[in-house]
């Protein structure tokens, strides 16, 4: 955030200054296009989907794309992959929301503390935040998940948490650079707590970074939890989620592409949409990335 | 130099003893008993106990915590439940195969990350350019396990160009001696069985793509923006100025520049492939340390996790120190403090 | 910059196309490389000798020393060094002399003396005699033995032997004793199994713990280097009391996954692989060059309806389960070719299988009647454990809970699938916390006690339970128990077909498949025989050239 936002409320004029320069952006557009629809896909899945995505044909598994009915085939149990694929958007889209809130939550909250107070508070909590940051960030997941048991709710958990550190990081620095500013110091002045300083003046002004790490964390959630679903340690079937569907699919590497193909394409899209807008969002709102 | 070093080292015993802690709780807080796993479907309650007491799982936390700690600091790592072995020679065993394919998909994706990133840079807005990010950002949007599969799929299932898995066609017989396989078989090469050397590298070129795809995209967006960032400095200008060839400005100069924040991200990848090798090495059946750590979890070898989860963190903290040298001998301009 | 790149591509491409060529040439040259010595050997006997297989399994064994490990992948290692002092026939459960040539039992039942076979040398080239036999055995269960301590012997615990043996005793060099403390009719074939293994005393001294890296044995093959998570090495032992061994070397690789091992062997990498994915099945049969050894597993996969909760206290609610689960399509749907349905406990290769009881039909009108009459006419919530993990019995347990789950819904069940982590999965099942649970069982010994008593009888019953259902019945009980205490198999066998039938009545399973073991090899394999119990023997294969 630049300095010359001085105010204390984030007025209207830079959101819609913000809107229209999202508009201009064309990555930050492609981006948004694809996440509502897969936005649209999901909460619509009931009615998009052709068929149950759990109903099972065992005497049609394995259809190719395009034969007995089915548009994208089916998988091994006989189930409508197009179908399973629609609900999976669903489930992802819950995924990411869900283990970006617990990170923001935390994040947000550890990062600004350890800012707004500085000193031997800032150098705890900094050290707890290395010392979670020299773990490599896939195993930390994994224990978390064996910690907690496998489960979709669990990997979510895992993943909020074993993201809270970037979050804090990010939220500490522009905490840092936002509360030497005038009207932080005058509305101080004038009386305000501690609580509505940092909650009420300086996190709103701080939302710029925060939410492009927020938007590429939507991404990055989406691809670990198929991750996890894949070592087995995340979705159970027979949920229809996508890293699962994967999982399942390796044994048909030789006799049905389609298993493998769809669900890997449908995560790279959504991923790809979140990247997409998080990177227009970067551009947009921090001046000093635009070239 | 070497006393800001020392101080760094030094710095870092504490996150270490915090990796201990945190790695130590967490594992024993985990349900799952690994008596219970080894014993099976047959077990009885008399012989569940003698085995707890046998692994030392009956004293109290806090005991087996100090325990741990004093055996750690003699780099005791205790031994794997399920083998019986010291807990580092397993690691040992398997580490430089996970380093040996990092490496080289590191090599790859910065080999070929740094040109992307640089043609995209210098061909700025152009359909290059837009190519080449649009690819970078497909490249981090993938699930890496399944770009494995794909590549599977098409390259050794369909065209048959590759081996499906493993480190080295398995009729060559010879015994390695660093696990090096790059460097156990080079001597052939020499020896009139250049085919080993051959068969190594040929194996590790699927794992290597699908494991750098990531890394490689993300060096490429660094290069871009960096060089981007080089290209405008007024120097540049003289530079060019000086009627020096616009490939040699680039190369010589420009690029010599931006590498500084790509090596920090390199070193940094570098230690995240480490332990993100853990699924490509599932998929490829490569004898690595990520999955043996996986394997590990599962079967609640609490010795194996701990011990391995540590070795991991330890190097990838000592990659990034590294890194931060690495930094400041390229660029005199930062001062150690 | 650039040009670098060009240059390091091309050359790339050119070593990887030499590679690809000289793939197709490889055999040849390694054989050059490293069996230079053995060439001589190979042509002076008839075309049988000579050659290296390679034989791709699903995972690393743990150790190699037979009498600690209990993984199927550690014998896979272990049974190519090791003997025993009896030994399974060659595809069969029946059992025949091997290191011991003969042996009786007393007239009361309560000592076994064995007659061992003379002049045989383990591979660190010590003799094998009776004090082998005993430090072999002694280490497993006197506490005091130096060898111990290296335990836990796990095995040995797992089969009761020290409820069954009192000691083992060396009455000359080539006489060993075996004072039993009960009448048991299964201790000699427990005695053909893994654990029960004649290790060089020698070596087990000289390595103490470490010998589960360094194992010597009489077998067909000398251990040669073990690369964990890769592949083990074997060399002919040209001095095996059994007759020639004909491969040069035996390679044991691991690959886990399943496609991936077929890939492997349909490009000649690997020679025989093991646990084939039931998808690949048909494929692997109309390839050319590749057959399929299959062998009915000794092995039985079930559904446990916990009889001690509600509603699977009923009777006629475990009997509608049985009429509303149709196993056809699970084996269809799951196991394909590798399975067959199960309506018995026992598996069907199993002497005394009762295959006069009839199977319950898929009927869901039956079903429903059965649940009307049980008062729950409108169905019921269940919740189905799956197992976690791929088992030779289950190939996939979430994916034949899925499709039951489906089955139940049409009778109006409304069933919710969950699972844990392996260890936490059957500690629930043991402590009974489970409403319906899915496992099963592979046979160790060849002898329908160990299926029977071990999984449904009254005493097994007993928390921590091996009979998970926890079904308590008494007429079954005193039949198998009978059947423990006699000798005589035509005897036993009628015991037990009765036992079967009490079983079929009452339900306490949803009996669901045995799997078929399939070793899907090149045609040019020769005498590989699939053994029920799990063993992988390599002792007598050769190479058609």
């Amino acid at each position: 955030m630049n300095e010359n936002i001085g105010v204390p409320e984030l007025e209207e004029s830079p959101l819609k200054e913000h809107w229209h320069s999202l508009r201009q952006n064309k990555t930050a557009m492609a981006g948004l296009i694809i996440i509502v629809l897969f936005l649209l896909v999901g909460i619509f899945s009931p009615v998009l989907a052709p068929m149950d995505p759990l109903e099972q044909h065992i005497e049609l598994r394995k259809s190719a794309p395009f034969t007995n009915g089915y548009i994208l085939g089916t998988d091994d149990l006989g189930r409508d992959l197009l179908s399973r694929l629609i609900y999976g958007a669903r489930i992802s889209m819950i995924i990411g929301v869900i283990s970006v809130s617990i990170s923001l939550f935390f994040g947000v909250i550890i990062g600004m503390i350890s800012a707004y107070y500085g000193g031997i508070v800032d150098k705890i909590i900094m050290r707890l935040i290395d010392m979670m940051l020299a773990f490599p960030y896939i195993l930390l997941t994994i224990v978390i998940v064996a910690v907690l048991g496998p489960s979709l709710t669990n990997a979510m958990i895992a993943i909020g948490i074993s993201q809270i550190p970037s979050y804090a990081r990010v939220v500490r620095a522009s905490v840092l650079a936002e509360k030497e500013n005038d009207y932080v110091l005058a509305e101080r002045a004038l009386g305000a707590s501690d609580r509505e300083l940092m909650f009420g003046s300086i996190l709103p002004n701080c939302l710029a970074p925060i939410s492009v790490q927020a938007t590429l964390g939507v991404g990055t959630a989406i691809l670990d939890s198929a991750a996890l679903s894949f070592l087995g340690l995340g979705a159970q079937p027979p949920t229809p989620e996508w890293g699962l569907m994967i999982a399942s699919s390796k044994e048909f590497i030789t006799s049905a592409w389609w298993i493998v193909t769809f669900p890997g394409i449908a995560t790279l899209l959504a991923v790809l949409g979140f990247n997409l807008l998080g990177d227009g969002l970067r551009d947009i709102l921090d001046p000093r990335l635009r070239d | 130099m070497i006393q800001y070093i020392l101080k760094r080292l030094t710095m870092l015993l504490p996150t270490l003893f915090g990796v201990v802690t945190l790695v130590f709780f967490m594992i024993a807080l985990a349900p799952g008993d690994p008596a219970r796993v080894m014993l099976g479907e047959r077990a009885s309650k008399e012989k569940l106990e003698k085995l707890r007491a046998d692994l030392g799982l009956d004293k109290p936390l806090a005991q087996q915590y100090t325990l741990y700690l004093k055996r750690v600091v003699h780099l005791d790592f205790g031994k794997s439940i399920k083998s019986g072995q010291p807990v580092m020679n397993e690691v040992k065993e398997r580490f430089p195969a996970t380093v040996e394919l990092a490496i080289c998909a590191m090599i790859f994706a910065s080999v070929l990350g740094i040109w992307i990133g640089v043609i995209s840079a210098t061909k700025k807005n152009t359909w290059i350019d837009y190519t080449s990010m649009v690819g970078a950002l497909v490249g981090v949007s993938m699930p890496v396990f399944w770009l494995a599969l794909v590549m599977i799929m098409i390259f050794s299932v369909h065209l048959n160009l590759f081996p499906t898995g493993g480190r080295i066609n398995i009729r060559y017989y010879f015994s390695p001696e660093s696990n090096f396989y790059l460097i156990d078989t080079f001597k052939y090469l020499f020896q009139g069985h250049p085919e080993y050397f051959l068969s190594a590298l040929h194996h590790l070129i699927l794992p290597s793509i699908a494991l750098g795809t990531i890394p490689l995209a993300i060096i490429a967006r660094t290069t871009r923006s960096s060089m981007l960032e080089v290209l405008k400095q007024d120097y540049m200008k003289t530079v060019r100025s000086a009627g020096i060839k616009e490939k040699r400005v680039i190369y010589r100069y420009a690029l010599r520049n931006a590498l500084l924040p790509v090596i920090t991200v390199i070193g940094l990848q570098f230690g995240l492939l480490l332990a993100g090798a853990i699924l490509t090495e599932t998929i490829f059946a490569w004898p690595g340390i990520g999955k043996w750590i996986y394997q590990a979890i599962e079967a609640r070898d609490y010795p194996a996790v701990q011990g391995g989860i540590i070795i991991i963190s330890t190097t990838f903290v000592l990659i990034n120190l590294v890194v931060d040298l690495l930094y400041s001998v390229i660029n005199p301009k930062i001062r150690l403090q | 910059m650039k040009k670098i790149l060009t240059v390091s591509l091309a050359l790339l491409f050119s070593l990887l196309a030499f590679a690809s060529i000289s793939g197709c040439k490889q055999e040849k040259a390694s054989e050059d490389a490293s069996t230079k010595t053995e060439v001589q050997d190979t042509q002076k006997e008839d075309n049988k000798f000579g050659g290296v297989l390679v034989f791709a399994r699903s995972g690393d064994s743990v150790g190699l020393d037979p009498g600690r490990e209990t993984d199927g992948e550690s014998f896979y290692g272990s049974t190519q060094i090791y003997d025993t002092l009896v030994e399974f026939e060659p595809g069969k459960t029946s059992i025949r002399a091997a290191l011991a040539e003969s042996w009786t039992f007393a007239d009361d039942g309560l000592s076994a003396t064995f007659n061992l076979r003379k002049g045989v040398k383990f591979h660190d080239g010590t003799d094998f005699n009776a004090d082998a036999v005993v430090y072999s055995f002694e280490r497993q269960f006197k506490e005091d033995h130096p060898a111990f301590e290296n335990g836990p012997w796990k095995y040995w615990g797992y089969m009761g032997m020290s409820d069954i043996v009192d000691s083992v005793v060396a009455i000359d060099d080539y006489t060993v004793k075996f004072n039993l403390k009960v009448v048991e009719a299964p201790f000699i074939a427990n005695l053909a199994m893994d654990f029960a293994a004649i290790v060089s005393p020698t070596a087990g001294e000289k390595y103490g713990a470490d010998f589960t890296n360094h194992p010597v044995g009489t077998g067909a093959f000398k251990f040669v280097s073990w690369i964990k998570d890769d592949n083990m090495v074997f060399e002919r032992n040209p001095d095996y009391w059994g007759g020639d061994v004909y491969l040069d070397r035996l390679i044991i690789k691991v690959i886990p996954d399943a496609t991936a091992r077929w890939l492997a062997l349909q490009k000649g990498e690997v020679d025989v692989i093991d646990f084939p994915s039931p998808e690949d099945l048909d494929a692997m049969k109309s390839t050319d060059g590749i057959k399929v050894v299959e062998q009915a597993g000794l092995n039985v996969g079930y559904l446990a309806l916990n009889t001690e909760k509600a509603p699977y206290d009923n009777k006629l609610v475990r009997q509608a389960m049985n009429y509303a689960i149709d196993r056809e399509e699970i084996v269809a749907g799951v196991y394909g070719a590798a399975g067959a349905v199960a309506k018995n406990p026992l598996p069907p290769t199993m002497w005394s299988y009762n295959d006069d009881i009839e199977a319950y039909p898929y009927d869901t009108a039956k079903a429903k009647e059965l649940l009307a009459e049980a008062g729950y006419a409108d169905g019921f919530k269940t919740e189905i454990m799956a197992m976690p993990v791929a088992r030779p019995y289950n190939p996939n347990g979430k994916k034949v809970a899925e499709i039951m789950q489906a089955q139940l819904a049409k009778v109006g069940i409304e069933a919710s699938i969950i699972s844990y982590e392996w260890g936490t999965y059957l500690d629930k099942c043991d402590y009974g916390e489970h409403e319906a649970a899915m496992l099963g069982w592979t046979g160790d010994n060849g002898d329908p006690d160990n299926f029977l008593w071990v999984l449904l009888s009254k005493q097994a019953a007993e928390k921590p339970a091996g009979n998970i259902a926890f079904w308590k019945n008494d007429e079954f009980t005193d039949l198998i128990f009978k059947a423990k205490q006699e000798m005589d198999v035509a005897k036993r066998t009628e015991f037990y077909e009765k036992a079967q039938v009490v079983f079929h009545e009452e339900a306490p399973w949803v009996p669901i498949a045995h799997s078929v073991v399939s070793e899907p090899m090149k045609d040019s394999v020769q005498d590989f025989y699939l053994y029920p119990t799990g063993k992988r023997v390599f002792a007598k294969v050769w190479l058609k050239k």
